[in-house]
């Protein structure tokens, strides 16, 4: 049974008032969301009883400390539908997880003229590596369009794939329309082109329940931090034929087998692609995040969001003057960006937050989204487990605030 | 916070600026934006043979901080000298806006003492 009263309690943060006396409307999950105790706890217990550096000591802490980070590594892979936890390489975040395939299988397998397949809703961290590849190998770009009410436009999508490209990378869910893509189909269809297939699923993981193996896909990527879990630590999946094909990442320990002072050789996956002191304590505490989501289930989850969003959904729709973008509430995740009136959305988050509300304004890394859609730049609202109506109801009198301090009250 | 940054001073250099629109006799003029938020400000300066800025106009799109900033700056600097308006800096901006800002905000804020600078004397980095 899903109650968000007890889930709130797990958030020691909304113990805390926001300017001296305002209840916390926390609006911003997109963005990062906030920990629950369990994951606070866990991290904590790390170090103060368990911690040492991993994979190399041979004592007792060193041990319990591998153990805990292997620990984790496996009960993320079960979380995201992966058998083979080898699969799992930690990173620092999707960012990463996203370089990391520019990097180490872009520049092995990517020629000049090849194309690549991008859709017009990328985060920035799914356009910049690309870009920086694309300028050094001289690869072509196409970007999937998006339709009026903000999905893929799938026709042209299939016009795309006869330029056969070799690589097709695309958000799972938009981080500013909340469109959650059809990541099964579009992977089948770029497999039968012949392309590999990169999903970033940082807006996805957190919010609904996500079985990698069935969708097929070659490469996903997310990070803790949006869910529940710490910041400085992500997870890129890969298909093993593949990252056992790729070349090394950053170079250090842990991602070798044998140094000498003419060669190395490369460890085995995913090692291969953890160089250095990983973020352990970070790590664990992203086992402990998972543990945290799996108890309530995710499909709890994604539909008590769907719940609160379609509600803040119709209560938006009858503000005047106040423009959703993207698609209608039963098509989206748990994110609604929005224009009101003429007023800049710095103004708007500003006054929100005299309130206690917290929001994200400007373009949200989606610059080119946001031209795409004529928009200088947007308000967003972000839902998660911890949300109520009751936020809802604060966000649409903070937004009347606005329209009042505006000039723009007489409705 | 709020009442301090949403007075009505700046709300009403925002809503009804003075100084906004462009000049047909200018010899002083750049732009700028801050893209992140996408505040963009253009000036238009005119300075006589003395040395004194005799007209100042802006136009431009953005939050509320950043045109009000622009035009409380030029009200501010219409019949000083240039070699005065030179030595302006952020906490003169802060201090005319009477308003105290985080570090976003101040980039919205002080984006017309720029533009006006580089108008001016050709800087195009204002330090912040």
């Amino acid at each position: 049974m899903f109650d968000v009263s007890t889930i709130r309690d797990d958030f020691p943060i909304f113990n805390r008032k926001i300017h001296g006396n305002k209840r916390l409307v926390y609006l911003d999950s997109a963005a990062s969301s906030q920990k629950p105790q369990q994951v606070l706890d866990a991290m904590d217990r790390l170090y103060t009883h368990d911690y040492a550096n991993i994979h190399r000591g041979i004592h007792e802490l060193a041990e319990e400390a591998t153990a805990q980070f292997e620990d984790a590594r496996n009960r993320i892979a079960d979380f995201i539908g992966v058998q083979d936890s080898t699969e799992i390489v930690f990173t620092r975040n999707t960012t990463e997880s996203i370089n990391l395939v520019a990097h180490a299988w872009g520049r092995k397998y990517l020629n000049p003229g090849d194309h690549i397949l991008l859709t017009e809703m990328e985060h920035h961290s799914n356009l910049v590596p690309w870009y920086m590849l694309a300028q050094e190998k001289g690869l072509t770009i196409d970007f999937i369009p998006i339709t009026a009410d903000g999905l893929l436009n799938m026709d042209q999508f299939n016009i795309l794939l006869n330029k056969q490209p070799k690589l097709v990378s695309f958000t799972h869910v938009s981080n500013v329309l909340g469109t959650i893509n059809p990541v099964a189909e579009i992977t089948a269809l770029s497999h039968q082109a012949g392309a590999v297939v990169l999903v970033d699923g940082a807006q996805s993981v957190p919010h609904l329940p996500v079985d990698i193996e069935h969708l097929g896909v070659d490469f996903y990527a997310f990070s803790a931090h949006k869910m529940c879990g710490p910041t400085g630590i992500g997870i890129l999946y890969g298909k093993r034929v593949l990252l056992e094909g790729m070349n090394p990442f950053l170079g250090g320990g842990d991602m070798i087998k044998k140094v000498t002072f003419e060669d190395f050789s490369v460890n085995e996956i995913p090692y291969k692609f953890e160089a250095g002191t990983s973020a352990i304590a970070e790590a664990i505490g992203f086992g402990a995040a998972v543990d945290y989501l799996n108890a309530i289930g995710m499909q709890a989850i994604h539909d008590h969001e769907k719940e609160v969003t379609k509600y803040a959904y119709e209560q938006l729709a009858t503000i005047p003057g106040l423009q959703m973008m993207g698609p209608a509430a039963d098509q989206r995740g748990g994110v609604i960006s929005f224009e009101l009136d003429d007023i800049h959305p710095h103004d708007i988050a500003q006054i929100l937050d005299a309130q206690g509300i917290a929001v994200r304004a400007g373009h949200h890394c989606a610059m080119p989204l946001h031209q795409r859609l004529k928009v200088q730049a947007s308000t967003r609202v972000s839902f998660y487990l911890y949300n109520t109506s009751e936020d809802v109801d604060d966000l649409v009198k903070g937004i009347y605030k606005v329209k009042e301090i505006f000039g723009r009250g007489d409705v | 916070m709020m009442d301090d940054l949403y007075r009505e001073m700046i709300l009403e250099h925002y809503k009804n600026p003075i100084h906004k629109g462009e000049l047909e006799e200018i010899n002083h003029s750049f732009e700028d934006e801050n893209p992140l938020c996408g505040d963009f400000i253009h000036m238009d300066l005119e300075v006589d043979e003395n040395g004194i800025i005799t007209n100042a106009v802006f136009s431009g799109h953005g939050c509320a901080i950043s045109q009000a900033s622009a035009d409380i700056l030029l009200e501010d600097i219409i019949g000083k000298k240039v070699e005065e308006v030179q030595h302006f800096d952020s906490q003169y901006v802060i201090d005319l806006l009477g308003i105290e800002l985080g570090p976003v905000r101040l980039k919205c804020a002080l984006l017309p003492l720029k533009v006006m600078k580089a108008a001016l004397y050709g800087i195009e980095k204002e330090e912040e």
